[in-house]
């Protein structure tokens, strides 16, 4: 498939996509072993491998684990429920005409055909949830529905299944349950610290040495910083997607405009989803929470943003739009 | 020894090379069937949506029988046709005279309002991307299959297997090219 801007072709995304997983992982890993091992050290006083027994690393790992595992499973569902999101009514002729959109996104993409959502809230919002694109589903909100027209919402629907055909959706997953782990062990490392622990400390402290010493300090820092340093892993990466998943949206409606003129729409909505919690937002096409940050450019906007300034995405999707002007057009 | 080992090596390598290249083949010309299948049950789904709109809008719309008479037949010509190129060709012609039906439908104030004919007039539009849709899904995956065939070295494999280059969906008839884009009230 020739295309007139430069872009992974689709089989070495999905592949970059899965690798990427599979590292962003190893680092969460590695983050939660820390914390647990921290924790055991603390508590327990050992040092080297046999002074204690890793109960907490193991917990650690158990929770993190777990957390994926049953995100990958139930997540959807849960994400889906929190939001209020009810299946799409054939006899209504509004929900009728997305869920046309949809079949036409499908047939463009060639893929297997999402379930379909709408949410009841008056916000125009979306996101595309699900552990691979034979098990995902996309949830529009009613007002997503009643403030754009046909084309745009073509282009926001492209958006929400490139982001399935990329298999952002199930990285998204990973990486949202992740943090919640980490946030959560080092709440419970903190609390720990300040309530007691280390009784045992003083036996084995002369044998623990310097080592332990460094290691307590490791362990400190990364209590403070997993939380931070995940979290802004997690931004990264999401804003990485939504600018491919805008070049993919563009590329299978041929239409670029669409979308961006969707995008203006939504930035110019710009009051919170409140039907979407914040564990979600990363999964939506604009920021629910409705901060400003999404909507301004700048390093601390870059840096914290879930989704990358709007203005730079609609730059980008009228640059796309100017290439297909000038290219000749496809045989339609 | 050692060099018919590495003769034999070579030729077991060779032979999996051809297998592999072989199954890619297949694989490639099996999307491309599906792929015009995709686009077969959307020109059957318009083709079926036809006559409901005709019907719909036929008491409404006396003074127009002849562009309805014309949207019949163009449907009827395109329900007969063989082969990509000429499905092409007339269903293009098929999609020009709903466009001037349903430009003729914007001069009919009770007919634009009518709960029936949006509802036909979404189900058609949605059609017709879903046609341009599968079409260019075809166009992409036809084209890697024609190309598989014709670089070296699978053009070796491709015919000594007997694999043919298959047709694009795309408008051959330079006049359909011609025909004058009325105002649309649809996207297209």
């Amino acid at each position: 498939m020739s295309l007139p801007y430069q872009t992974r072709n689709i089989y070495e995304q999905q592949a970059h996509n899965k690798r990427l997983t599979l590292v962003i992982m190893c680092v969460f890993v590695l983050f939660i072993a820390l914390l647990g091992l921290g924790f055991d050290m603390y508590l327990q006083g050992g040092v080297l491998p046999g002074q204690f027994l890793p109960v907490g690393t193991a917990a650690a790992l158990a929770v993190g684990f777990g957390s994926s595992f049953w995100s990958l499973q139930r997540g959807a569902k849960a994400v889906l429920a929190s939001a209020g999101a009810v299946p799409v009514d054939e006899t209504n002729p509004q929900h009728k005409q997305l869920l046309n959109i949809v079949d036409e996104m499908t047939i463009a993409s060639g893929l297997p055909r999402p379930a379909v959502y709408v949410i009841p809230d008056p916000d125009p919002n979306a996101f595309a949830t699900g552990k691979n694109p034979q098990e995902s589903s996309i949830a529009v909100t009613q007002g997503l529905l009643d403030s754009l027209n046909r084309e745009e919402l073509q282009g926001v629907i492209a958006h929400e299944m490139s982001h399935i055909r990329n298999y952002d959706i199930r990285l998204m997953t990973v990486i949202a349950a992740l943090v919640g782990a980490v946030l959560l062990l080092s709440d419970w490392a903190r609390r720990m610290m300040m309530y007691g622990g280390g009784k045992k400390r003083d036996r084995n402290s002369k044998e623990a040495g310097q080592l332990g010493l460094i290691l307590l300090i490791v362990w400190l820092v990364s209590i403070i910083l997993a939380p931070i340093v995940s979290q802004l892993l997690a931004m990264a990466v999401s804003r990485k997607r939504e600018y491919l998943a805008d070049a993919s949206a563009a590329e299978l409606t041929r239409n670029p405009l669409g979308l961006a003129s969707a995008l203006r729409k939504i930035e110019n909505a710009a009051a919170p989803t409140a039907s979407i919690k914040r564990g979600a937002a990363h999964l939506c096409i604009a920021d629910p929470l409705g901060k400003k940050v999404n909507t301004k450019e700048g390093f601390v906007a870059e840096l914290f943003g879930t989704h990358p300034p709007i203005e730079k995405r609609i730059m980008a999707l009228q640059a796309m739009a100017y290439q297909f002007q000038r290219q000749p057009e496809p045989t339609h | 020894m050692t060099a018919i080992y590495i003769l034999v090596g070579v030729a077991i390598l060779g032979i999996l090379w051809v297998i592999a290249k072989y199954n890619s083949l297949v694989t490639l010309r099996n999307q491309t069937i599906n792929g015009w299948k995709q686009i077969d049950v959307q020109l059957k789904r318009r083709h079926d949506l036809i006559p409901n709109l005709v019907n719909t809008v036929k008491g409404m719309m006396e003074f127009e029988q002849d562009t309805l008479e014309k949207v019949i037949q163009a449907r009827n010509a395109a329900i007969s046709a063989r082969g990509v190129a000429d499905a092409a060709a007339k269903e293009d012609m098929l999609t020009s005279a709903l466009t001037k039906l349903f430009a003729l439908v914007e001069n009919y104030p009770n007919l634009k309002s009518n709960e029936n004919v949006k509802q036909l007039q979404e189900e058609l539009t949605s059609t017709e991307n879903k046609i341009s849709f599968a079409r260019q899904f075809y166009n992409d995956i036809a084209t890697t299959f024609n190309t598989a065939q014709q670089v070296f070295p699978g053009n070796v494999i491709a015919s000594l297997f007997g694999f043919q280059p298959v047709e694009l969906f795309e408008i051959t008839n330079e006049a359909e090219r011609a025909v004058p884009t009325v105002n649309l009230s649809l996207k297209k």
